[in-house]
């Protein structure tokens, strides 16, 4: 993995780009806080395949970029936005 | 034959398939994996033993790690487990018989700005108060017993004093892993390579873990330990265990030779890279993992380059030398930078895991603890810090400024 697509600016080095951790869903704090604050603050789905996540064009637009990759290669399947 | 090969330990391989039934199993034949099962067979006498290893024993982080061997940590219960097995290291060699090429280089923490020497000197302390020996060093300590250092650090980063752990060694990893599972092997553990464990068998819905699927069938155990590497969030969801862990690609590569002989660790804070030499004379490389989990194994050229900038700024004799090869591994990095070993909350189903990027020194300890917890089912001083359950009550042990690497 190399280069990243930006929406925004075209076909940048991934150099530019700071990784912003898998996208996690809205946490529901109403039901079973024990149980869920533990999920929520430390655990990570870390699939061995497809995983979205964000980016931030640190170097360029400067925008948070939405990106579907696969972890089992290490490539860019598709830049959502 | 050669030097190398004729002094090898001799491994005594199964003659068939698994058996049906083990008191233990371990899944995967690296340094922690083998390190049980020798402290199993040789302080408990338990050896109905079987290791699972999917690939090679050893083909994992066990191999492809820097073999720095240090204690030098930055929280107590972190320093007296890493000083533990750093002394276990030391005896090693008297303990199997097998010669794994243990060397006492002695590690430098370099620091670029007051700040970093802040954090070396609280290091400093508190490794002398927890028992592992480090110490302060100016520039010119620093430039005398290591010539090649640039203390200017190529002009944007000035050395302005290192750390020294004196006792920080190397060993070389594959005899390392070939030591224990010689020492386990001929007491009678056996060790399964090619047998990948693809579930793990439950007694009823969400009950006890009593055993693993392997490719050759069923196997029952009393107690189940995950010494997986990279793939163990996998390992762990298949008895509904999750783990607090990010799985990394983390790069090194050697150099060709170095005639001059470079004798010491070197390691810097601000560039999170680190550098040694191995006994066949090649610089060895390491620095931080990628910034985004995968579980590719493939070397990268942008990890290459950033590398390269940074250890030629602290040694630029670097430059006159090639790359020679590259490789990768796949690390389970926990949330806090510390290690997960025990109890799961599925019975009969241990891990020791977390390991990221600091797993090879913690081997023989970490061994011995596993161990200890499996014949005894309580955790020794030295490993029941690091619990699983850490993370629920609010005891995590972060440590990531002791990892080299950020």
């Amino acid at each position: 993995m190399l280069w990243l697509d930006c929406p925004c600016c075209g076909r940048r080095p991934l150099d530019e780009f700071t990784f912003g951790g898998e996208r996690r869903h809205v946490p529901d704090w109403i039901t079973d806080p024990d149980e869920r604050d533990f999920d929520d603050v430390w655990i990570l789905e870390n699939p061995d395949g497809l995983t979205t996540e964000r980016w931030f064009h640190a170097a360029g637009c400067r925008r948070w970029l939405t990106v579907r990759r696969d972890t089992a290669t290490d490539t860019v399947v598709e830049v959502v936005a | 034959m050669s030097a190398y090969t004729d002094t090898l330990p001799e491994i005594r391989w199964p003659d068939g398939p698994p058996k049906k039934a083990y008191d233990v199993v371990i899944i995967g034949g690296g340094g922690h994996g083998l390190s049980t099962a020798y402290y199993l067979a040789t302080r408990h006498g338990i050896t109905d033993v079987a290791v699972l290893e999917a690939d090679y024993i050893a083909s994992g982080n066990t191999g492809r790690n820097t073999t720095i061997i240090r204690a030098n940590y930055g929280i107590p219960e972190a320093i007296r487990f890493y000083q533990h097995s750093l002394e276990l290291y030391q005896g090693l060699e008297a303990a199997t018989g097998a010669d794994i090429l243990f060397q006492t280089k002695g590690i430098f923490w370099i620091a670029h700005t007051e700040m970093a020497m802040r954090t070396e000197r609280a290091r400093a302390q508190m490794n002398t108060a927890c028992g592992a020996k480090t110490y302060m060093r100016t520039p010119a300590e620093l430039k005398e017993l290591v010539p090649q250092v640039d203390l200017t650090g190529g002009g944007r980063y000035p050395v302005l004093g290192a750390s020294h752990h004196v006792e920080g060694a190397t060993a070389r990893h594959d005899r390392v892993a070939w030591a224990f599972a010689s020492g386990a092997s001929r007491r009678g553990v056996e060790i399964h390579q090619h047998t990948p464990v693809t579930g793990l068998i439950r007694d009823g819905d969400g009950g006890r873990v009593v055993g693993v699927e392997t490719a050759a069938g069923p196997i029952a155990a009393g107690v189940v330990l995950s010494a997986v590497g990279g793939r163990v969030t996998a390992m762990a969801a298949k008895a509904g265990v999750r783990l607090p862990i990010r799985t990394h690609p983390l790069h090194a590569f050697v150099t060709d030779d170095y005639a001059q002989g470079f004798g010491p660790i070197l390691a810097s804070t601000e560039l999170a890279c680190y550098v040694s030499q191995t006994e066949r004379g090649q610089m060895l490389i390491g620095a931080e993992f990628d910034s985004q989990p995968s579980y590719s194994r493939q070397s990268s050229f942008a990890a290459l380059r950033s590398y390269s900038y940074k250890i030629t700024r602290l040694l630029p004799f670097l430059r006159e030398l090639r790359i020679l090869r590259t490789w990768a591994g796949i690390c389970d990095i926990s949330a806090d930078y510390s290690p997960i070993m025990g109890a799961t909350g599925v019975d009969g189903f241990l891990v020791t895991t977390g390991w990221g990027t600091w797993g090879f020194k913690a081997m023989p300890a970490g061994g011995e603890g596993m161990a200890e917890l499996i014949a005894t089912g309580r955790p020794s001083a030295f490993i029941a810090p690091f619990t699983l359950d850490r993370f629920r009550r609010d005891h995590v042990l972060a440590d990531q400024g002791s990892a080299g690497t950020r």
